[in-house]
């Protein structure tokens, strides 16, 4: 197999997750063909390409989201602070409450206040003590840059949100579960370009504290918001590396093709 | 065009109408609080009521509820979440649907050889089962159509917080159908409170005070048959009262499941 991938030099950061040869199917229909990259701590990373390409499948293979759609198969490995996370002896709700994601379309549970929405994952989970509960609200959202909008609508259904704040509602509910890594899916592809602004800020806030990976067809908020950015083509990872050398200097006309807007 | 729909709508809510208005005028004299708080006194006696009745129905469908909702409602879920394709799902939507059309007088014989052969005697228990029966088709595929309209993010979401299926399915899914679940239900309970045919043979009647469930119950619709069908205008007049009940029950209850579907639709806007 033809290593297709550029690898910077190592920096400071650790490796928190590895990819190695992912292979995907849904049924019989193959997504992802052996895929092998690393995401490291404190740092974004971006996973572009066109439609289609598997960002997606392999984003939620991270977190056996994958596993939830009937017919869908794997092979390979995908470790998680040096644990192959995909064996059947893992339990994947143990995952899920580490490694957290945030959908394409802002959903809070429409049947919970905003402040129920918050702390949903723990609540779910058995947590009752009210005044831990209550300060975890306070805390994700604050987390979220989303306390000062709602400290005074607490109890108001999480759908009376604005797009934006419901999308922000999604993350602290995500992070409230005291997550290491946050997953986002497109989380702005159905926000305003103002809201859209507020939850890159809010990433970049976040990744001090978490390993980050976000998938986006948005090529400018890969540019802007990632420290390294992978892209995909037709389930293979072509490229991998700064976010800086991917847009300003590829290797692979493929790439060069995408980020210049050739196609996709 | 308009005209004839108009006509058409006119023609569908005369029988209605004229319904409500018969079963209104022969039974608003009876009516008075002795109807609710008194047991049947003899023929010729006066301020005999029905309060046996109401309760005995009461009863009945509270255990009908008993045997119809944790049924119907698992069914339907799990229909809903994992019997989309596959022969399983497949059979037990065509048994409910079998069950819907079965008549109500044979569910009250299977009730009968089920709970009251072995018992011995007529009771509540085999009238609320034979109920309860009927109310499944209708509570399973209420529950079906409702969760399959929860949206599938709503569910990955919770997945994603590392909530177990289970608990996903019963405290997030069914909690944001749980409106229309109940909404069916409601139909359901309408629909059964107003059987006579199940009852017959199975909790019989009573002109006694209900002493538990395990005792022949009143019911309002086989009082109301049991009158009907005597020689006495005495009587007669008070099925019309008990007819007239058993309407403003639906009615009321028809009203309550509408008014339930008004909520929802405006706390999401």
């Amino acid at each position: 197999m033809i290593d297709t991938t550029v690898h910077t030099a190592p920096r400071e950061t650790r490796t928190k997750i590895e990819v190695d040869g992912y292979s995907a199917w849904f049924g019989s229909r193959r997504i992802l063909h052996e895929v092998a990259m690393d995401i490291r701590e404190g740092e974004v990373t971006a996973i572009i390409g066109p439609s289609g390409c598997g960002k997606s499948t392999l984003l939620r293979s991270i977190n056996r989201m994958h596993e939830t759609v009937p017919g869908a198969r794997w092979t390979g490995s995908i470790r998680i602070d040096g644990r192959d996370v995909l064996g059947r002896s893992v339990d994947p709700v143990e995952i899920r409450r580490k490694v957290g994601m945030v959908f394409q379309k802002p959903t809070p549970f429409p049947t919970m206040t905003v402040r129920e929405n918050v702390v949903a994952g723990l609540r779910l989970n058995g947590i009752r003590d009210r005044r831990a509960l209550a300060e975890k609200t306070e805390w994700a959202l604050e987390k979220a840059a989303l306390w000062a909008e709602v400290k005074d609508s607490l109890d108001k259904p999480g759908t009376a949100l604005s797009g934006g704040q419901q999308q922000r509602l999604c993350i602290a509910r995500a992070l409230a579960v005291d997550l290491d890594v946050l997953l986002l899916d497109e989380p702005c592809s159905a926000l305003d370009p103002i809201s859209t602004a507020k939850v890159e800020e809010l990433l970049l806030e976040l990744k001090d504290s978490y390993t980050i990976a976000i998938v986006t067809h948005n090529m400018q908020q890969a540019a802007r918001v990632s420290d390294r950015t992978a892209f995909m083509l037709d389930g293979k990872l072509e490229e991998f590396g700064e976010t800086r050398t991917i847009f300003e200097n590829p290797s692979r006309k493929t790439t060069e093709d995408y980020v210049t807007g050739r196609f996709g | 065009m308009t005209l004839a729909c108009g006509a058409a709508v006119v023609l569908a809510l005369v029988p209605v109408a004229s319904l409500l208005a018969y079963v209104l005028s022969h039974g608003i004299h009876r009516l008075d609080l002795a109807f609710f708080t008194h047991l049947p006194a003899p023929v010729g006696e006066a301020s005999g009521g029905m309060a046996n009745a109401v309760v005995g129905t009461l009863e009945l469908v509270a255990i009908a509820c008993l045997v119809g909702v944790p049924v119907g409602v698992l069914a339907g879920t799990h229909l809903a979440e994992y019997g989309r394709e596959g022969w399983f799902g497949w059979t037990v939507r065509f048994t409910a649907d079998v069950l819907s059309g079965v008549p109500s007088i044979v569910t009250g014989i299977v009730a009968y050889r089920l709970v009251v052969r072995p018992m011995g005697h007529f009771s509540a228990w085999a009238g609320g089962i034979a109920l309860g029966f009927m109310m499944i088709p209708t509570v399973v595929r209420t529950t079906e159509e409702l969760v399959k309209m929860v949206p599938g993010a709503v569910r990955e979401s919770a997945l994603a917080l590392g909530v177990p299926e289970w608990r996903t399915v019963l405290r997030v899914v069914l909690a944001t159908a749980r409106t229309g679940i109940a909404t069916g239900i409601l139909l359901a309970v309408a629909r059964i409170a107003g059987e006579t045919a199940p009852l017959l043979f199975t909790s019989f009647n009573n002109q006694f005070w209900p002493t538990g469930p395990g005792q022949p119950t009143a019911s309002l619709t086989v009082q109301v048959f049991t009158y009907a069908i005597s020689p006495f205008q005495d009587w007669h007049d008070q099925a019309w009262t008990g007819a007239l009940v058993l309407l403003s029950i639906a009615l009321a209850i028809g009203l309550a499941a509408r008014l339930l579907v008004r909520r929802t639709a405006g706390a999401r806007h």
